[in-house]
């Protein structure tokens, strides 16, 4: 059982869990995450560890409502707990130093981010951050890139905060200095991987994403989660989830990502109306 | 037992070998197939004590026992069997625990057609395995009647203050774990999924193996103090060498089985709709999936189902598809049946339960539309040509055969590898070319103090191999943990 010390909300669906799993925050590095369940037939839901404290022995979520188990997740309170958590799972970030890095993160795409650009920083690099969303109140984690961040460029997609652009427009001017970033970290819906991959790919700079497939198992054993990279299958949950996004077939990727939607919407839809939610068009 | 001992009826006890030669083979009770193409409950519903008794009565006890020889684990069949027609279910299980400590697990998935009922005279006389003496069956009677009055757990000696480690719970692990313990150390199992028994939970489905079974040894294992820790992912949640030198366990069992899915390598395969058997049986075992009401997870729903391979998890696929409700299923092979390495029983239950066989065919591609799903699958036709290695008629492509089957989904059940992750996160271990782990004869790895067992050792293999290995594998523990004082 791990028990949730801190519940914060961070916008209109998004809310950070800091949660008690010593032997996790012990071991994780950045670019890893866990599998949390809430009963034993519960859907099993893949959530980057946002950050950690060895410590007191804790790990921070931060997540996005988008269907059952993020909403049921969103219930719970403070004290009370996750049956399941395992991790920490998936293969560390690389962490160098490059030079100048640009994180870029989109929507609930910060929150996996924020490890990664708090190591590449520690080791040294410049870092430059994009944070984008679509409309200011979806805007995560702000102030946290803010104090890590060398320069910060914020964007929505309606200009109701920062510059009315999508992150692609500030990816690609960074592209056009010289010299341009040295790499890439781009994460967040697969659309806007694969805009950024199509952004950086004519400048020739290194871009690693962080793929978000459907998860079960998480341990390499069921290829529920396999993508294409390079021609080649790999499975995210070990191989990944970091891969080049140059390389992915993200068009194959976003098809997996609907297989089971007739079956997600109905449940989504029973829990919007448990919850007294009203579904947006 | 609920009658009490009682020597063999008088009117069988004398009976020459060619009176029992003549007692016909009993058949299982069954459900119907009708019925149960639409519920996940047990197909087999087991001997009574009649049938069991008869059944038993067959065995002529032969001195030479060849069908000892047949079972890995060298379980002493015709003195097992005596005590069943002798009415001694008591003495009956005795003998069995000497050798098998899972025989209700083993009596139901064992492939005795191929290990012990291959070589027995019964069936040598009457010219026909299938008409061998059902010692399967019988060690189930056994093992059942056991379950239902309680499994005692077996003594433990006092504790030693020595723990050893085991990596996974599927039979392997399970087996070590128990033969650890007897001698006194703590044993702690760790097991990376939120439910233990391995393979035997996640994958082999409820109508051919009840969780209930595989729960009770499971229990048994508990009241004899062995620890388990779900959700923890040796070389993940903690290290194989962290573990040793941080944790205090003198001493690992590795058993963590063959789950990397084979994927064939062809165009399509990471289509929507296409799906490894791991992954099809897991959500509805594991999960729950086939009980929407209860479980979140999802599984497809498939009209037309193309299950690719022939063993044990094609059929259990395949069977599963049909539970689900898809329209048609079929089991594509590229040799044919005889050559299936699934067990009989289960291409048998597979074909009344309305499967459709396409022997000597393969796929090429599967094709989907525009959305990215399965529209159908492009199949060769093949025929057998001369023997392979394994000494299997090689299945050879018959050019320009190709032709399309209309399927929206596509299982791949053509074998699994060993799992990767602990030889990924421990440098020190050595594994053979298919990534098995290497093991000395008494299951010792390279690396000292780590044995390993089951199928991270032998590849996809069988249950009771992988018990044999674990009890192996714990008696080395054992002496392991005495050497080093
Ligand atoms: C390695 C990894 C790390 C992740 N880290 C985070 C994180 O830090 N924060 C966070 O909010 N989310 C993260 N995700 C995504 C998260 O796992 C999904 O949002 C979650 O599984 C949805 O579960 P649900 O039951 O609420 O929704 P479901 O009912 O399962 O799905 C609702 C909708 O979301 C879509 N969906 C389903 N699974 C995913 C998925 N894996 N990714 C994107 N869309 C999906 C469905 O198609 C459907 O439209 C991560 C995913 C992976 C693989
Ligand atoms: C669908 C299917 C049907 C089958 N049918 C039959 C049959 O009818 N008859 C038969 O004899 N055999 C059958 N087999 C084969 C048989 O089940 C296996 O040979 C047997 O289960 C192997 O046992 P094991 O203990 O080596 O591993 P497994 O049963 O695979 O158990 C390994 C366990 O280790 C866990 N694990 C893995 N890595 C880690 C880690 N790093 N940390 C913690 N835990 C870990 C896994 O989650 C798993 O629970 C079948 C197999 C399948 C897949
Ligand atoms: S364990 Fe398997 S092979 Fe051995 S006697 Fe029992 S059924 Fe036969
Ligand atoms: S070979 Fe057959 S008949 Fe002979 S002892 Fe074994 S089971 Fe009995
Ligand atoms: S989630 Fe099952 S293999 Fe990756």
């Amino acid at each position: 059982m791990h028990r949730i010390v801190r519940k914060e909300q961070l916008s209109a669906e998004v809310f950070r869990l800091t949660v008690e799993a010593p032997l996790i925050a012990g071991e994780r590095r950045p670019g890893q995450f866990i599998i949390l369940q809430l009963g034993t037939y519960a859907e099993r839901i893949p959530l980057t560890i946002a950050d950690a404290d060895p410590a007191a022995g804790n790990i921070t979520l931060v997540f996005q409502v988008v269907g059952r188990t993020t909403h049921l997740l969103a219930e719970l309170k403070e004290g009370d707990a996750i049956p399941v958590v395992l991790g920490p799972l998936g293969t560390p970030t690389h962490v160098a130093k490059y030079g100048t890095v640009a994180g870029v993160g989109g929507g609930i795409g910060a929150a996996p981010l924020y490890p990664i650009a708090q190591a590449m920083k520690r080791a040294g690099n410049r870092l430059i951050v994009v944070l984008g969303a679509r409309r200011r109140e979806l805007l995560i984690l702000e102030d946290e890139m803010r104090t890590l961040a060398d320069e910060m460029i914020v964007c929505t997609d309606d200009g109701s905060y920062g510059r009315k652009a999508l992150v692609t427009g500030p990816l690609k001017e960074l592209c056009a200095r010289t010299p341009p970033p040295d790499l890439v970290v781009a994460i967040g819906p697969p659309v806007m991987m694969k805009f950024c991959a199509e952004t950086t790919r004519p400048f020739g700079v290194r871009t690693v994403v962080s793929l978000n497939t459907i998860m079960v198992d998480g341990t390499g054993m069921c290829g529920g989660c396999r993508v294409t990279v390079g021609g080649e299958t790999k499975f995210v949950c070990v191989d990944g989830p970091e891969f080049d996004g140059h390389k992915v077939d993200f068009d194959n990727m976003m098809s997996r990502l609907r297989s089971y939607r007739e079956r997600e919407e109905e449940s989504h839809h029973k829990c919007h109306l448990a919850l007294g939610i009203k579904e947006e068009e | 037992m609920a009658q009490p001992a009682q020597k063999e009826n008088p009117s069988t006890a004398g009976l020459r070998p060619r009176d029992r030669l003549a007692i016909p083979p009993q058949p299982m009770p069954e459900q119907d197939p009708a019925a149960r193409r639409r519920n996940f409950s047990e197909v087999a519903l087991g001997y009574t004590a009649e049938q069991a008794r008869q059944e038993a009565t067959r065995c002529l006890r032969c001195r030479n026992k060849p069908c000892v020889a047949g079972c890995p684990v060298r379980i002493d069949i015709p003195a097992f069997i005596k005590a069943v027609a002798e009415g001694d279910c008591g003495a009956a299980i005795a003998v069995i625990k000497r050798n098998s400590l899972l025989p209700a697990i083993c009596g139901r998935v064992c492939p005795q057609e191929t290990q012990c009922q291959a070589p027995c005279t019964v069936g040598k006389s009457l010219k026909d395995t299938a008409k061998s003496v059902s010692i399967g069956r019988l060690e189930r009677y056994v093992a059942d009647l056991e379950r239902a009055r309680g499994i005692a757990p077996p003594p433990v000696k006092p504790d030693t203050g020595r723990r050893v480690a085991v990596v996974g719970s599927g039979p392997a692990g399970l087996v070590a774990a128990a033969d650890v313990r007897r001698e006194g150390h703590a044993v702690t199992i760790f097991e990376a999924f939120h439910k233990p028994g391995g393979v035997m939970v996640y994958g082999i489905p409820e109508f051919r193996l009840p969780k209930a079974i595989v729960q009770a040894e499971i229990d048994t294992l508990a009241a004899m103090g062995v620890e388990l820790r779900t959700s923890f992912l040796v070389g993940r949640t903690r290290t194989l060498r962290d573990l040793m030198a941080k944790d205090g366990y003198e001493a690992v069992f590795v058993g963590a089985g063959a789950g990397l899915p084979r994927f064939m390598g062809v165009e399509g395969e990471n289509l929507v709709g296409v799906l490894s058997a791991n992954e099809y049986l897991t959500r509805v075992n594991l999960m729950g999936a086939c009980n929407p009401v209860t479980a979140d997870t999802p599984v497809m729903r498939s009209r037309r189902v193309a299950v690719v391979g022939g063993g044990n998890v094609a059929m259990d696929a395949a069977r599963t598809a049909v539970r689900l409700g898809a329209e048609s299923v079929h089991v594509v092979y590229r040799r044919t049946e005889a050559e299936m390495p699934a067990r009989i029983e289960e291409v048998h239950h597979a074909h009344e339960e309305g499967v459709v066989f396409r022997l000597l065919q393969n796929p090429k591609r599967i094709v989907g539309g525009a959305d990215g799903r399965v529209t159908g699958m492009e199949c060769l036709r093949y025929r057998l040509g001369e023997p392979d290695r394994s000494g299997r008629p090689r299945p050879v492509a018959i050019e320009g055969s190709e032709f399309m089957l209309d399927v929206d989904t596509v299982i791949v059940a053509i074998g699994n590898a060993p799992n990767p992750l602990i030889k990924r996160t421990t440098a020190e271990l050595k594994t053979n070319e298919w990534g098995g782990l290497l093991v000395d004869d008494k299951g010792m790895t390279s690396m000292p103090g780590v044995f390993a067992g089951g199928d991270i050792v032998l590849g996809s293999a069988t249950v009771i191999e992988a018990m044999g290995q674990g009890r192996v594998a714990a008696a080395a523990i054992n002496e392991y943990l005495e050497e080093k004082g």
